[in-house]
């Protein structure tokens, strides 16, 4: 009996022991093989954009864009070989949804970056999450309130234009040349006012004369009821400060009230994809900014090739505006992590801030205060004759270059200096 | 700002009661639906929506803006008695809220098909070019266009009021609303009124779409604004009352205007604060039958 029970003790002792350095090895192994894994995982680039809702158009640009980035960084062998891949999400233009998006990519996707958003207040609620959990989160779409320190976290950059460049490019363009006279036209929330406080402030150098701002709701699907008292105040220049829909009804029961015969008209953004669906009528001879047109290419190497690249892999068509930031944006955070060798956020952050690039648009930098990128902005007029393609809708007929004096200065922004 | 002189007012006033005829012409679909058949159609914003794509779709097709005021009406009408015969006759006479949920679905439905067949992003929709530019008109210069608008507004009205009131099938029409029983006790094949009242109203929501469509664009999430202003007319005019919707549909757009000029931000809320007051003193709105929802 006692034999036995040695015997079997022993026997299951030594069958313990090597079940145990089995199962240690087959812990172990995986293990390793996991932690290879992370080592050599794709890098992951979260997108949260809104593929739904009215800015949908312009969403799919920025996705399409955003691929060929990823394909050129990936033919380009990588980082060491690790392939870089995007994570897309719709963020439905609406800011829960973009934080509960956000946090999916960061939590259960372990993205190592985010980059996207296209509305005013979306990104802020993105750059809410990616700022908590210490996460690079590059911005594509136009927002005054992301520089400001408020907003602002290490981890924020912006490589898209904010309102006070583009407004502000646009107003120094067109108020020496048509009159100090202007009239504004407002959409009534935040990005609207940014835009129309980028004039305002534009203007203080030409002595423009207010005469007056009128505010609409988000939204609106008639303006017939605004453009009399418009009209009424006889002005020179018409700024209307909104954005999508809302700027194409607008632009386009303006030209029906006849304000074009004595008025300029100018906007803030001119976005290609709002301008293909209210057509040329609408908008012939409205001027407004914006950050990429590719009739750039006449001038940068860089928007020739981006062109060229785009193109090839989508059968021929030209980028957009917020396609070309969507490249831009998953472009320069790629090339920090090519340069740091590493996807280490501290280590990506200082090479996105010593990042000068030409990318697609000519030079580019972040500023080390606000990691504004500073840009040169375009001021374009919209065609109606003499188009060569489909995409030939605007004329470029000014450049602001580069410069941080047509920024907000970083004091102004609440940075120490 | 300054600068209010009595040719704006005039002219605000003006632009009023022109918006007040897109807004009846948005809302006598609606409130021919309801009063003749109690069906509250959700889908009258889709309808009207589909009248536009129709329209575009014409004017891809080569034809004209003139071709697309006949074939709009006749194809969404048409689609409207498919609905009618096949989703909602089969739920008459369980509750009102069985073609409201009903309608309500199939909007989403139609808005999503829209999407599928013509893409998410909007389309240019030109005036007619004889339509365009502002012509004069004594206060101001005010567009060619709407001035066509609120005429072809008019004439749907004239055609409706003669229809109902003048012909003997417009006498079973209303019949039959105030009592179907005895109307189909008479001999009257009730089912196949309500198939041409549907069908009428849905036509006219279609008409209105195409109307729309030079003033403001086409893109498949155009009829939900209009959804909610066209509501608020019928309710303010009194449910399934055409004359209710007339002169509702003309005071929401001078107030509308007024407000324009004075709080522009207010323009919006000043609809719905109407609707307030409207319901507080009359209930039933202006020439409502008090009764009819129950």
């Amino acid at each position: 009996m006692t034999r036995r029970i040695t015997t079997s003790g022993s026997i299951s002792r030594r069958r313990l022991l090597a079940t145990a350095g089995a199962g240690a090895a087959l812990a172990a192994s995986p293990f390793r093989i996991n932690l290879l894994q992370a080592q050599e995982a794709n890098i992951k680039i979260g997108f949260p954009v809104p593929l739904t809702g009215p800015y949908g158009a312009e969403a799919q640009d920025q996705v399409r864009a955003a691929q060929l980035a990823i394909a050129q960084f990936n033919d380009g062998g990588g980082l060491n070989g690790r392939k870089a891949e995007l994570v897309v999400r719709d963020d439905k233009l609406n800011a829960g949804e973009a934080a509960t998006r956000s946090l999916e990519l960061v939590e259960q996707e372990k993205v190592n970056f985010v980059v996207g958003s296209l509305s005013a207040a979306v990104q802020l609620a993105i750059n809410n999450v990616t700022k908590e959990r210490g996460i690079i989160f590059n911005s594509i779409s136009q927002s005054d309130a992301i520089n400001e320190a408020k907003d602002f976290s290490k981890y924020t950059f912006h490589e898209a234009l904010n309102p006070h460049m583009t407004a502000g490019a646009v107003g120094r363009y067109a108020f020496p040349k048509f009159g100090k006279k202007v009239a504004f036209l407002t959409a009534d929330y935040a990005y609207g006012t940014e835009m129309l406080r980028g004039f305002l402030e534009a203007g203080k150098a030409f002595n423009i004369e207010n005469l007056g701002d009128v505010r609409h709701p988000i939204g609106a699907t008639d303006f017939s009821t605004l453009l009399p008292r418009l009209q009424s105040l006889k002005p020179d220049i018409l700024c209307i400060c909104n954005f999508g829909r809302d700027q194409q009804i607008a632009l386009k029961q303006a030209t029906d009230f006849g304000i074009k015969k004595t008025t300029q008209i100018i906007a803030p953004l001119l976005s290609h994809a709002s301008r293909v669906a209210a057509g040329p009528q609408a908008f012939d001879g409205v001027i407004g900014g914006c950050s990429f047109y590719w009739g750039l290419e006449d001038k940068f190497a860089s928007t020739k090739a981006f062109n060229a690249a785009f193109s090839k892999m989508y059968d021929g068509k030209l980028p957009t505006d917020y396609g070309a930031l969507g490249y831009g944006g998953v472009r320069t955070v790629l090339e920090a992590v090519k340069t740091a060798g590493s996807v280490d956020t501290d280590k990506v952050i200082v090479a996105l801030e010593a990042l000068k690039y030409d990318d697609y648009k000519g030079p580019q930098y972040y500023r080390k205060c606000d990691h504004q990128s500073v840009q040169s902005v375009l001021v374009i007029k919209s065609k109606s004759k003499d188009m060569k393609n489909e995409s030939d809708v605007f004329e470029i007929i000014g450049t602001e270059e580069p410069n941080e004096a047509n920024l907000r200065s970083c004091e102004e922004l609440g940075h120490k200096a | 700002m300054t600068g209010l002189s009595f040719d704006l007012i005039a002219l605000q006033l003006f632009a009023g009661l022109a918006l007040g005829a897109i807004y009846v012409l948005f809302a006598i679909g609606l409130s021919l639906i309801f009063g003749m058949l109690t069906v509250v159609n959700f889908a009258h914003g889709a309808f009207y929506m589909v009248g536009a794509y129709v329209g575009l779709y014409i004017l891809m097709l080569g034809g004209n803006f003139w071709v697309c005021l006949i074939a709009v009406p006749l194809v969404v009408g048409l689609f409207g008695v498919v609905v009618e015969r096949f989703l909602i006759r089969p739920l008459y006479g369980r509750g009102i809220d069985y073609p409201l949920l009903l309608t309500f679905g199939l909007s989403y439905v139609m808005v999503e098909l829209v999407r599928i067949a013509f893409g998410k992003s909007g389309y240019p929709f030109d005036t007619p070019e004889i339509l365009q530019g502002a012509v004069d008109i004594g206060v101001g210069y005010f567009p060619l266009y709407r001035l066509f608008v609120i005429g072809a507004t008019a004439v749907v009205l004239l055609a409706l009021w003669l229809f109902l009131e003048k012909t003997s099938f417009g006498l079973i029409i209303r019949a039959g609303a105030r009592d179907p029983q005895i109307v189909r006790v008479l001999g009257v094949n009730v089912a196949q009124v309500w198939l041409i009242v549907f069908g009428i109203g849905t036509a006219i929501a279609g008409f209105a779409g195409l109307l729309a469509a030079p003033l403001q664009g086409v893109i498949p999430e155009m009829g939900g604004t209009i959804l909610a202003e066209a509501f608020v007319v019928t309710v303010v005019g009194g449910m399934g009352s055409i004359g209710g919707a007339v002169l509702a549909g003309l005071l929401v757009g001078v107030v509308v205007s007024m407000t324009s000029l004075f709080a522009p931000e207010m323009a919006k809320v000043s609809i719905f604060a109407l609707m307030a007051v409207v319901l507080i003193v009359r209930p039933q709105g202006f020439f409502g039958r008090a009764g009819l929802m129950s």
